[in-house]
């Protein structure tokens, strides 16, 4: 187990997310298995930080961690704001029983917010993603962009400073993932949010961060870290992130044929 | 602009899910298959009565039926049976209901319950009912008590069933998405864990109803002496009075109390479908 102490201070005070030799090993005894070793980064506030890393290298459960779904096995994580960090999937996750209304009311009414507050913020957060016209919609009626954009304004009504986001778009077909991208990277400046996001997708990453951090697999260690330095708003298709995406894919070929995968 | 692009190619990926039939079509393409085969069953009916397969007191034909039905649904007697066998049904059920919701809530919850009684829930559902009736009449003589007794153990371990594999089968996403949006302890319960359980739920009613049904039919069989007007113990009487037309009068009503109240669980079910996008949209 870490302790405070040995954390500097005024990086903790800093750092919007916080990790400090986070270790998770899932299971027990001989089927027990190594997810994160020692995983130790910041993210600055404000900071956007894509997190990417061959499959099995631990991204999920680094950020139900964060989330706190889960708890690591020693080393320590702290989140700035008295919310917790808001959570978005690589499916929706919406309630199928509900409305999109509902849906993204669902955390102003489990915080209490009464009916007549909630129908105007719940406005608010569709106008946000685009969607007012579909609050009485149910989830099956929508596409699968419009659905994780309900998930997106959801998420977005824990008005928690941290959003992470398990590859929110991994399932989407190119053309609506780049508006997608268009609109997180609005919200995200408006909102001056923090942003965690776990990606397999290497252009997503330069599109997106302001920082990549390029996880090993089994166990997960930070192996690589890069600072993307281009102007927004960026596209996906621009020479510039085109250069970082091949220069992180490059490392990341390394580290898959060091595992002989 | 964003907006624009979006409609555009939303709309063109929502515009093939419009499925659009005039109620009046949908109602006929429901109906006629079961009137087709109501119609057949009846003309094998007429058939087996023309070909003299059995004497005419015992198999009567379906006009006679008919006839005697119509007759009877003049009096108050068939309507008073109809109402003592709803009544009994009724209790029974909405006790079983309390049971078996209960009972599954707790042994989805708690882990020493689902050890202890996970498996012989289960085990009581396979118990035909009319097992039942010896311990009951012993228990509780010939009386109301006994049916009532026989109606809730028919029936509730089906619905304990469908509260326990609706709880066990909501999708582990839909929790953590209900954790993480600040859902805990009974509000889980309430927003996610209830609703996610629910079409396993009203299955699993469904499933009690009919037994409930059947449980109470043999119930009424055995104790005839109490309410005399019951459909079972009317089912009896007109036996030992070789009364045909009477008997099969009276199963017919049986059958349509029970395709009733099945039609009303499918009204459910097909509403929760719609809903939540499952509900099969090329067949009515």
């Amino acid at each position: 187990m870490t302790t405070t102490a040995m954390v500097e201070p005024s990086v903790t005070a800093r750092a919007a997310v916080a990790l400090n030799g986070v270790t998770k090993v899932h299971g027990r005894g001989s089927a027990a298995v190594l997810a994160l070793d020692g995983l130790t980064m910041d993210v600055a506030p404000g900071e956007f930080v894509c997190l990417v890393g061959a499959s099995g290298c631990g991204k999920s459960t680094l950020l139900s961690l964060v989330a706190g779904l889960d708890q690591p096995t020693s080393g320590q994580i702290e989140v700035i704001g008295d919310r917790p960090p808001a959570l978005m999937f690589q499916e929706p996750a919406l309630f199928p029983w509900s409305t999109v209304a509902g849906n993204v009311g669902l955390p102003l009414r489990l915080r209490g917010i009464p009916r007549a507050e909630r129908r105007t913020r719940v406005a608010e957060l569709l106008a946000a993603v685009h969607l007012e016209e579909f609050a009485k919609r149910r989830p099956h009626e929508l596409s699968g962009g419009m659905r994780q954009r309900v998930a997106l304004a959801r998420t977005l009504g824990l008005e928690s400073p941290v959003l992470l986001m398990d590859e929110p778009f991994g399932a989407l077909d190119a053309m609506t993932r780049d508006l997608l991208h268009d609109e997180l990277e609005r919200l995200c400046q408006r909102r001056d949010l923090t942003v965690l996001f776990v990606t397999h997708n290497v252009r997503e990453a330069a599109r997106l961060g302001d920082r990549i951090v390029l996880l090993s697999s089994r166990p997960g260690r930070v192996i690589y870290e890069t600072t993307v330095d281009i102007p927004r708003p960026r596209r996906i298709d621009s020479p510039q992130v085109a250069k970082i995406a091949a220069d992180v894919t490059d490392r990341l070929r390394a580290e898959v044929g060091r595992h002989g995968h | 602009m964003a907006t624009e692009t979006l409609s555009g190619l939303d709309a063109l990926e929502l515009a093939s899910r419009q499925h659009d039939r005039s109620r009046a079509a949908r109602v006929w393409a429901s109906a006629w298959p079961k009137l087709v085969a109501l119609a057949l069953a009846i003309g094998i009916w007429q058939v087996l009565v023309m070909a003299h397969v059995r004497p005419e007191y015992a198999l009567p034909a379906p006009l006679t039926v008919g006839h005697e039905l119509w007759e009877r649904a003049q009096h108050h007697e068939l309507w008073d049976g109809i109402a003592l066998t709803l009544r009994r049904a009724f209790v029974g059920y909405a006790a079983a209901v309390a049971v078996g919701l209960l009972l599954g809530l707790a042994v989805a919850r708690i882990r020493v319950l689902r050890a202890a009684l996970g498996s012989m829930i289960t085990a009581l559902q396979t118990m035909p009912s009319i097992a039942w009736f010896p311990l009951a009449i012993l228990l509780f003589q010939l009386s109301e008590k006994a049916i009532f007794f026989v109606v809730v153990l028919g029936a509730a371990p089906s619905i304990a069933n469908g509260v326990l594999s609706g709880v066990d089968y909501v999708p582990p996403l839909l929790l953590r998405a209900g954790r993480n949006l600040g859902a805990r302890g009974l509000s889980l319960y309430r927003f996610v864990i209830a609703p996610a359980a629910l079409p396993a739920i009203v299955a699993g009613l469904k499933q009690g109803w009919a037994f409930a049904w059947r449980s109470l039919m043999a119930g009424e069989l055995l104790v005839t002496a109490l309410g005399h007007t019951a459909l079972g113990a009317q089912l009896m009487y007109a036996r030992e009075l070789l009364d045909a037309p009477w008997l099969l009068a009276t199963m017919i009503v049986i059958l349509i109390l029970g395709i009733v109240v099945d039609a009303v669980f499918g009204a459910a079910d097909r509403a929760i479908r719609t809903r939540w996008g499952v509900a099969d949209t090329t067949n009515a």
